[in-house]
């Protein structure tokens, strides 16, 4: 069962054909980053810096917590992915 | 013929196109574009109209924004331009050039990265990293930013960069290799006996003059220079002009012993137009002479400066010069400096101006 997972309008302004709610099949936060960028190629670029690692300023949530990349998700997980405060 | 003349400024917060017609006397502005992330940087390919915009954004990072219709639509990509895993991640793109088909990208932390596909892919120019004295450079104050590509008109192997606070390097065999090129260029800041290293120099802005590859101009933190042998040895322009400080230099389009510079009051003194009156230096003798251009300019109250690649030419007869402030203003000569007038205002802090003619 894919994992659910929302999106921030501004990533998808990056992306005009991206989905705010997209369904991907994925076992972590990485493979979930592995199969946005599958569908929307450079979303990896956007959510990961070359470390690698989530940016800085941009939180992924899973069960009301902040992830990493090796965060595991279960079958139909509710992931979040947000923009962080920043900017100035 | 070619009937318009386009400015394209990169800003805190997106890019910026100004357009007017040839006369230059008035002119129509339109964005903010590339979604309002920091733009340091905006070219264009003067034989396709293409537009690149490089930055970074504090949320999703670094890329190369790209507009085919001079601005209308935009898209990006950071395919290939990034370090290898568990190296310092790129941070910002800070300074664009295109060269027959080739373009540049120079990066914080400073590195090289080249695309043969119009910005769409890039990678590394890693021979600049892999120099020996790379363990050893220095950041300046915006980071250890690559801010200066100057391409050999005639040599597609022959390139130099300019480095905050590395120095100028370059190369002749496309990247492979590279050479410090600071001989002559001092740092203030070291104490008195190593003020003439072999690299480490904070260099601000690099520009070739036209017509004459082994020309080249510098705005350093520490003095103004020119060099007659492609970088191997530098001369101090500084004498005559109100401060060694500055940050921008704009090599005339036609003659290449015209330099424009736009001196601050100093590092430590408030990086301002001195005495809070605005002007553009010129000189027509390659540096011996300066010529304060103030008309139009303010003169009282000023606190403004101009960042390093916020000046430009354009390469109309007689040429225009721009700069643009960091405090969001732009001013604008259509007779090569003598007289300026403010074309936009209330925009954000001004990183980069370049021009296009269409």
């Amino acid at each position: 069962m894919p994992v659910q997972v929302t999106l921030p309008t501004a990533l998808m302004a990056l992306f005009p054909d991206c989905e705010r709610h997209p369904s991907v099949a994925a076992a972590s936060v990485g493979e979930m980053v592995d199969a946005l960028d599958a569908r929307w190629p450079g979303m990896r670029d956007r959510l990961c810096d070359s470390t690698p690692r989530i940016r800085r300023h941009v939180n992924i949530f899973v069960g009301g917590e902040r992830a990493t990349l090796e965060t595991p998700l279960a079958p139909g997980e509710a992931v979040l992915v947000m923009t962080a405060i920043s900017g100035g | 013929m070619k009937d318009r003349v386009l400015l394209l400024l990169g800003t805190k917060k997106g890019a910026f196109i100004l357009q007017s017609d040839t006369a230059r006397h008035s002119w129509s502005l339109r964005g903010p574009f590339c979604e309002c992330w920091p733009i340091n940087h905006v070219i264009a390919d003067a034989a396709t109209g293409t537009i690149w915009g490089g930055g970074g954004n504090e949320w999703f990072g670094p890329a190369v924004w790209k507009s085919t219709d001079l601005g209308e639509s935009w898209t990006h990509s950071s395919d290939g331009l990034a370090y290898a895993s568990g190296e310092t991640p790129i941070k910002s793109v800070w300074s664009l050039a295109p060269r027959e088909g080739r373009l540049y990208a120079g990066v914080e932390p400073a590195g090289l990265f080249a695309s043969d596909d119009a910005g769409h892919s890039w990678q590394q120019i890693a021979g600049l990293r892999a120099h020996p004295t790379r363990p050893k450079w220095q950041p300046g104050g915006a980071g250890l930013i690559l801010h200066s590509i100057v391409a050999h008109p005639d040599d597609e192997k022959k390139l130099w960069v300019a480095i905050s606070a590395a120095g100028v390097f370059y190369t002749e065999d496309g990247g492979q290799t590279w050479e410090p090129r600071n001989s002559g260029t001092r740092c203030d800041f070291l104490p008195e006996s190593e003020r003439y290293p072999e690299f480490g120099q904070c260099v601000h802005c690099l520009v070739m003059a036209p017509g004459r590859p082994d020309r080249l101009y510098q705005q350093n933190h520490c003095g103004m220079y020119r060099s007659e042998d492609g970088g191997r040895s530098w001369q101090s322009i500084e004498a005559g002009l109100p401060s060694s400080f500055g940050f921008p230099a704009v090599a005339h389009p036609r003659d290449p012993s015209t330099l424009y510079l736009l001196p601050l009051n100093g590092d430590i003194a408030g990086r301002y137009v001195p005495e809070g009156r605005a002007a553009v230096w010129r000189t027509r003798d390659g540096g011996t002479e300066w010529q304060a251009l103030r008309e139009g300019l303010p003169q009282q109250n000023a606190f403004f400066g101009v960042l390093r690649q916020a000046m430009a030419a354009d390469r109309l007869e007689p040429a225009g010069i721009y700069a643009g402030t960091n405090t969001g203003t732009l001013y604008a000569s259509a007779d090569e400096g003598e007289s300026w007038s403010c074309i936009a205002e209330h925009l954000p802090p001004i990183f980069s101006v370049e021009t296009l003619l269409v």
